[in-house]
Order: structure tokens, then sequence, then C-alpha cells
């Protein structure tokens, strides 16, 4: 992985990473075309066939919470910064890339059908349609961010949960969607407020989110969180949740890591809202901003620990492979939830790991070297 | 011109009156001593200085540029650095990046590895526990932490804010040679104790703060020889 720096003076378990940014693409680059190579296999070789159906739907929902999770666990986790209000960005991701593939499909192809294969001319609207929903997002995070430079703990999650509130209420009051026919005719009338769906939710989405496209994206959330906890401003991130005051001691910029960390993950909800939204079998209501659904986010990354990574990809499996299982008692799934946050709180208050990643915990003899630390355990300084 | 002004500096926890006007410089090179009972003011002129609280009231200047109420990551980058008080550590990173931590504005990669090599030089213990959790460090190797990672950032101006605090008598004396070596390699200091004894032996010059007023000022060894010193903060009858 890292290669040893014939530079660093003296022995040290993590050389100097900062490699520039061309360095740093270049050592992003592995990974990622790694991360599409399997989502290339995992949708290739996936099984066809009916009852394979319902796994590929679980497989799905899995990337699209290990993204929302991951990229929650910045804001919460990395940087302490207590959100409530995630879900509110995939909604904002999910309306507005379906926007964009819906109309744009009608627009285009005088139908809202699927046009083309998983790398059509179908499937790049809907990727630009998601990168378009992040970036708004994004912008959004800016604006959300914005309160956490003056308020903390309790009152910052009680406004980032009336922003999901908010914006639930106001997307119920748009529009209903037009269809191709209704288009031609439309006034200005009815693109203000723009037509969505309303309170019954944006119906009709071409379903363009296939498992390549949730798990490149997955790829690149987790190179993008695993390179941000190893970089000098995840590091401040890191600061800022460990001790404000001694990060501005140390020159940390507390105001504009904060915000940073808010649109950092915004980006990665609205992208994984884009995926949402295209999910076949799948309807995006008002409803996926609120409360309830960010707190599914939020329970991931406080079951898998704040600030691990991979624990939090491991919750999230969990936490939406679980409910599947508990089909039968759907009505109680909330209450096996509390029920396990309890027990969390009383055994594992630091989540499954903790700060720690997975393979903090792999025997000893694994990294006992000679002399030094292997350079390739990098994750371990992390700890 | 000295390297750090202040000039009748009035602060205020709200409606409280902590510093009433305090006034004192810093030449380069030097090592310049604040010491006081509790609750005198000295870590809020400290603060104030390092723009974590906004002044009221008064000037403070710094390598010829006024920086009061500079946010605190700006002064920082004009080189005026501080170890805050308590050891304030990240004590889930480990000792490694704590340092780092300590290069955040920093960018010369060469010059950094160089300033911590050097950091490291004057705290062999850290250098031991690079790799280890910093909160599972000693006291005392916390200190050392703590000013290492100041230097890292390379002040032109380090501000200790009692770094003798809760340490063992032997740690003490180590930490206080420490900071006369720093200070023979050329970085100039200020430093807030309550130890007054230690810190007027290090010192070159000090200042004295009573409830919010620099009552005292004078070559350390002057004060320390003076018998109202002497009487309240050395304890000698």
């Amino acid at each position: 992985m890292r290669k040893p720096n014939p530079d660093t003076p003296f022995d040290s378990p993590t050389p100097p990473r900062e490699r520039g940014l061309l360095g740093t693409l270049a050592n992003s680059a592995w990974p990622i075309l790694l991360g599409i190579a399997l989502a290339a296999a995992l949708h290739y070789f996936w099984p066809l066939g009916p009852g394979w159906l319902y796994y590929k739907k679980v497989v799905l929902d899995v990337g699209i919470a290990i993204i929302l999770a991951v990229s929650l666990n910045i804001v919460n986790g990395m940087t302490g910064q207590f959100s409530l209000g995630h879900a509110a960005f995939l909604a904002i991701g999910g309306y507005t890339s379906g926007i964009v593939t819906y109309y744009g499909s009608i627009l285009l192809w005088k139908s809202t059908d699927l046009h083309g294969g998983v790398l059509g001319p179908g499937a790049w609207l809907f990727v630009f349609a998601c990168l378009l929903g992040a970036l708004v997002a994004t912008a959004a995070g800016y604006v959300v961010g914005l309160p956490s430079l003056r308020l903390r703990g309790d009152y910052l999650a009680i406004v980032t949960l009336g922003f999901g509130e908010i914006l639930r209420v106001v997307l119920q009051q748009t529009n209903p969607i037009l269809s191709p026919d209704q288009l031609d005719s439309s006034s200005l009338k009815n693109w203000l407020p723009p037509p969505v769906g309303g309170a019954v939710g944006f119906n009709g989405l071409p379903t363009y989110t296939t498992l390549f496209w949730v798990y490149v994206f997955v790829a690149l959330m987790l190179v993008v969180a695993f390179r941000l906890k190893r970089s000098s401003l995840g590091r401040a991130m890191i600061s800022v949740r460990e001790d404000e005051f001694a990060a501005q001691a140390m020159g940390v910029h507390v105001a504009r890591v904060k915000v940073m960390a808010f649109m950092i993950a915004a980006f990665f909800a609205g992208l994984a809202g884009g995926l949402f939204a295209h999910e076949s079998g799948l309807i995006l209501r008002p409803l996926d901003a609120g409360f309830l659904r960010s707190l599914d986010y939020v329970i991931m990354t406080v079951l898998g620990g704040r600030g691990s990574i991979s624990g939090v990809v491991l919750a999230a499996t969990l936490l939406t492979v679980l409910p599947e299982y508990l089909r039968d008692f759907d009505q109680y799934r909330l209450i096996v939830y509390s029920l396990l946050l309890i027990g969390m709180m009383l055994l594992r208050p630091q989540g499954l790991f903790g700060i720690h990643e997975i393979w903090d915990w792999r025997p000893r003899w694994f990294t006992r070297k000679p002399q030094t630390r292997s350079p390739s355990n990098e994750k371990r300084g992390a700890a | 011109m000295a390297l750090l002004e202040v000039e009748n500096l009035g602060v205020f926890y709200g409606a409280i009156e902590a510093l009433r006007g305090v006034s004192l410089c810093v030449e380069a090179g030097e090592v310049v001593t604040l010491i006081g009972a509790n609750g005198a003011g000295k870590s809020t002129t400290l603060r104030t200085i390092s723009g974590l609280l906004q002044p009221r009231s008064g000037k403070i200047v710094f390598d010829g540029r006024p920086i009061q109420n500079w946010p605190p990551h700006k002064v920082v980058e004009t080189g005026l650095v501080q170890a805050p008080e308590g050891r304030k550590i990240f004590s889930n990173l480990t000792v490694e990046e704590n340092l780092n931590l300590g290069a955040f504005l920093r960018n010369d990669k060469a010059a950094i590895a160089k300033d911590r090599e050097r950091a490291l030089e004057f705290f062999p213990r850290v250098r031991e526990r690079l790799a280890q959790q910093a909160g599972t460090l000693s006291g005392g190797e916390q200190q050392m932490l703590a000013i290492a990672r100041a230097l890292v950032a390379r002040p032109k101006l380090l501000m200790l804010d009692e770094p003798s605090l809760g340490l063992a008598p032997q740690l003490v004396q180590t930490i206080f040679q420490v900071i006369r070596e720093i200070n023979r390699a050329g970085t100039t200091i200020l430093l807030v104790e309550q130890n007054a004894n230690m810190a007027l032996q290090v010192a070159h010059r000090a200042y004295v703060i009573e409830v919010g007023k620099i009552r005292m000022e004078g070559p350390a060894a002057q004060l320390a020889a003076s018998d109202d010193v002497r009487k309240a903060y050395l304890g000698a009858h």
C-alpha cells in the first residue's frame, strides 16, 4: 500500500503522507478502480431468476445505507457535531436528480422508460442527475453547517432535526407530477412549486439504480472517507471533536472545518439520495426527508462507533439486513432498534468498534515486526 | 520594537472585568514569565493574546502587526503559538497525529520534518511513544507532547500556559530544563506559571499580575529577590 518514505528522518509508523493533489489522486485511483471492478462483477455475475431479485434489492439497500451512514459519520463521528437531519440531504439529492431524470428523459426521449443499459445514455443522464443532486445537497449542507458554528450538542441536533422536518412539509406542498402529454401544455403555474408529486411522492421515476452504480458510489465514498480520515483536514475534524479549544490553539479554523464536514457529508448523502430515488420498488416521498429516516442513519453510526468507518459499514449492513429478517414483526422494528440502542449504550457506549477500525483487532503476531511497525498498517494510526 | 507588545488590555467575562489594563512586552529571544495567584488573570491574558478571547479594549501588536480581535487560526499563522493549559492534547489520536496537527497550517514538508525532529530531540520520551494513543500517556508526557506539538508549528513566540500544572516535582524540573533549552535554541517564550519559584529561575524578565492588573515588573532575578514577591509567591517568611 504505502511505500516507506526515504525522506523520513526518524522512525515513524506513518511517514509524511502529503503527496500533493496528483499523488493523492494516483494513490486513490487503484482502490476506486478496484471498487468499479467489484461493482461490475457484482452487477454482471448476479444470478438471474426471480428468487434472486429480492436479494438484489437488499444488497442495493445495503449499498445505499452504507453511503448514508458513512457520510453521516463524517459529521457525527469524526467532527463530533450531532446532526439529526441527514435524511434531508438524501431527499434534496433524490428530488433534484429525480427532476433531471424524469423531465430530462421526457424531453430527450419522449418517455420515462429506461434508455440504454447500465452504461447507456439513460444511465449517464442518471449519473449526471445524481451528481447534480449531490451538489445541491452540498449547498444545503453549507447552510445547515452554519448553525453548528454557534450551537452545540442538543441544540444543534434540534436545528438539524428541524431542517429535515421543514423540508418534509415543504415537499408535501409541491405540485403533482406532469405526465409527458401534460408537459407540453404546462404553464408556469404547474412549475411553481416544482411538480414533484406533493405528499404522494415522486412517482414513476426511471429505475436506473443498478448494483453497478450503487457500488461504484460506495467505493468512491469509502475511498474518500478513508483518505479523509488520514488527511490533514480529517485530523483537523477529529481535533475539533476531541477538543475545540486545543484545535484552535493549533491554528485549526474550527468554523471552516465544521462547515466542510457538513458539506462533504451532504454531498454523499445527496448522491445516495439519487440512487435511492431511482431504485425500483421505491417511491421517494416527503417522509424520506424526515426525522425517522435520519434516525436510522444516526443509529447506524452510533452502533458502528464514532469515526470508525469499517464499524459503520458493518452496522449499516446489519441494520439493513436485520429488518428484512424481522419482516414478520415490522411493527416492532422500532422497539427492536430501541432495545438494541439501549443495550449498546449499556454494554459498549463507544459503539461496536469505538474509534477503531476492524483491522485494529488483527492478532498481535500479524503486526509484530523486528524494528518498526510496517508502514502498510496505515490505519493503525487512526486508533 | 518588541516582538510582542500588549497595551492596556481590558477583558470581560460577561460583566466581570478579568483584565483591567494589562500591559507587557516580550523582546525577541527572551523568556518572559507572568506570575500571579489563582484567578489573577494569567491565563486570560494568554488566551486573549492568542485570540481565544476578544478584548474589550487595548492593543496587541505582534511582529509589527496589530492582532487584537483576530481569530485564533490567523494568530497562529503569524507564529504566535500557545500550548494551552491543562495539557489539551487530542487523547484519541496517536502521539504522531498530535504532532502532525501542530503543523496544521504549514505545507513545507521538509521543514516540518526538520522541526518535528527538533521538537522530538527536546523530548526523547515523546519520541518513544509516537505510535501510542496520546490519552494513554502520563501527565508529564502529555505536557511534553503539548509543548512538542506547539513547537512543530514553528512559533516565533511560544506561549506556555501552566506547564508545571499537576506534575511531579521531578518532572517539573525536567520541563523547565527543556523550556530553557528551547529558548537557547532561539524560540522566544512567554510563560504563565503559578510555580513562581521555577518560573523566575528560568525567565529573564517577569511580570506579577494581581486581580487583572500588572503589579510589578522587572528582571526575574530582581523580582525573585524582592520581599513582596518572596512573601506572596515564593513562600518565604
